[in-house]
């Protein structure tokens, strides 16, 4: 097995002594199998035991161990070593508040996630003895590609328009609301779009397609976006135009 | 938790520089300029045929000059770049789903530029060509 030697620098913070976030270099054996992830491990494990980061499953599932892998957002489980030069610069999550070294504070996307009320609201109330809801397989496929995202956040450190307007819903929490729109069995399209429908969401995208260009899961969030402006706007042709076709 | 949560600002006026994918939009959006300024001269021009047929004489002599051939080319290229660039993203704007499957991204995109062709046919039949 080759071994390589990896010059990781890592932007350090910590909260109780640091005006500002500083780099920090630290030279790293490294496997031909290794990801980014493994390279921080060895880096706490053997050389510096005060570096902190999240993850979980190192397998790309958790969503948790999103970073700034040479200035782009990656999940550092799935970026391979092989595939970065001998020297790689590892920073917190873009367009995030920093807890501490490459953890980031996530309140933000959490309380917007919220606010589109990423669930089923029934379109009809129905009891248990009533029976199940029924879907075929077409009206999964309506939807099913946006309950792939794992909440990794990457599409946020991706998008310039959250790091410039923070109040913007962002395009991880927009595509949960249209998979929840497009799901056969929702009925809460009305209560999301007072959400979705303004400044703050769907009209704050200015569609730079970076969002899904880096999502790990090909979740395509600026394609849901771009998808919830066409449907807005016919809305807005309807109600204006068409006022009697309002149910 | 104790300390404060450190917040890296982004460059107000800067950012786009920092990442290709950046520039890149940049550059999209930056290609409907001259589309702008183009539809300027378009409507001013439509002043000008209300105006009588001296102006419009005027209007039309303006158009022949080499800067205004010029700008033409530029506002030309520039909007053929800009479509493309929109044409391609169409495929994820707008699913048609048949049954499970979805159309393939290249129906998509062909039925706008068939579209494209069709209009521009009809309005240069309307102009006489
Ligand atoms: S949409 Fe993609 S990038 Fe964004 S949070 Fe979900 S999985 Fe991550
Ligand atoms: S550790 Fe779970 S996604 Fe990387």
């Amino acid at each position: 097995m080759s071994e390589r030697q990896v010059e990781v620098e890592i932007l350090r913070y910590d909260p109780e002594t640091d005006q500002a976030p500083k780099l920090q270099s630290y030279s790293v054996p490294c496997q031909e199998e290794w990801v980014v992830l493994d390279a921080i491990t060895y880096i706490k494990d053997h050389i510096d035991t005060t570096v902190s980061f999240r993850w979980s499953c190192h397998m790309a599932v958790c969503g948790s161990c999103g970073m700034m892998v040479n200035g782009e957002p990656a999940l550092s489980c799935k970026s391979f070593l092989r595939d970065y030069p001998d020297k790689i610069r590892i920073e917190p999550l873009a367009h995030f508040p920093i807890v501490r070294d490459l953890v980031v504070q996530l309140d933000d996307f959490m309380e917007k996630l919220n606010r589109v009320k990423p669930y089923i609201i029934p379109k009809e109330k129905k009891s248990v003895s009533d029976g199940q809801h029924k879907q075929s397989p077409a009206q999964l496929k309506a939807f099913k590609q946006y309950t792939l995202c794992i909440n990794c956040t990457l599409c946020y450190a991706a998008c310039p328009q959250y790091g410039l307007v923070p109040d913007f819903i962002g395009p991880a929490a927009m595509a949960l609301a249209h998979r929840y729109n497009l799901d056969s069995r929702d009925g809460g399209r009305e209560q999301r779009q007072e959400v979705v429908a303004t400044d703050e969401g769907v009209w704050e995208c200015s569609f730079v397609g970076a969002c899904s260009e880096v999502c790990p899961k090909q979740v395509d969030p600026a394609g849901a976006i771009q998808q919830m402006k066409i449907a807005s706007t016919v809305d807005w042709y309807k109600e204006h135009l068409m006022p009697w076709s309002k149910p | 938790m104790s300390g404060k949560a450190y917040i890296r600002e982004m460059p107000k006026t800067t950012w786009w520089l920092s990442h290709s994918r950046y520039r890149r939009y940049v550059a999209r959006e930056v290609t409907c300029i001259p589309i702008g300024i183009y539809t300027a001269v378009l409507i001013w021009g439509l002043m000008r045929l209300s105006q009588g047929a001296a102006a419009w004489e005027g209007f039309i002599e303006a158009l022949n000059s080499p800067l205004s051939i010029l700008f033409h080319l530029v506002a030309f290229v520039f909007a053929v770049v800009h479509t493309i660039s929109w044409f391609n993203v169409t495929p994820s704007a707008m699913r048609v789903q048949i049954g499970e499957d979805f159309a393939p991204g290249a129906v998509i995109i062909g039925a706008h530029y068939t579209g494209w062709v069709v209009v521009s046919l009809i309005v240069l039949f309307m102009a006489g060509v």
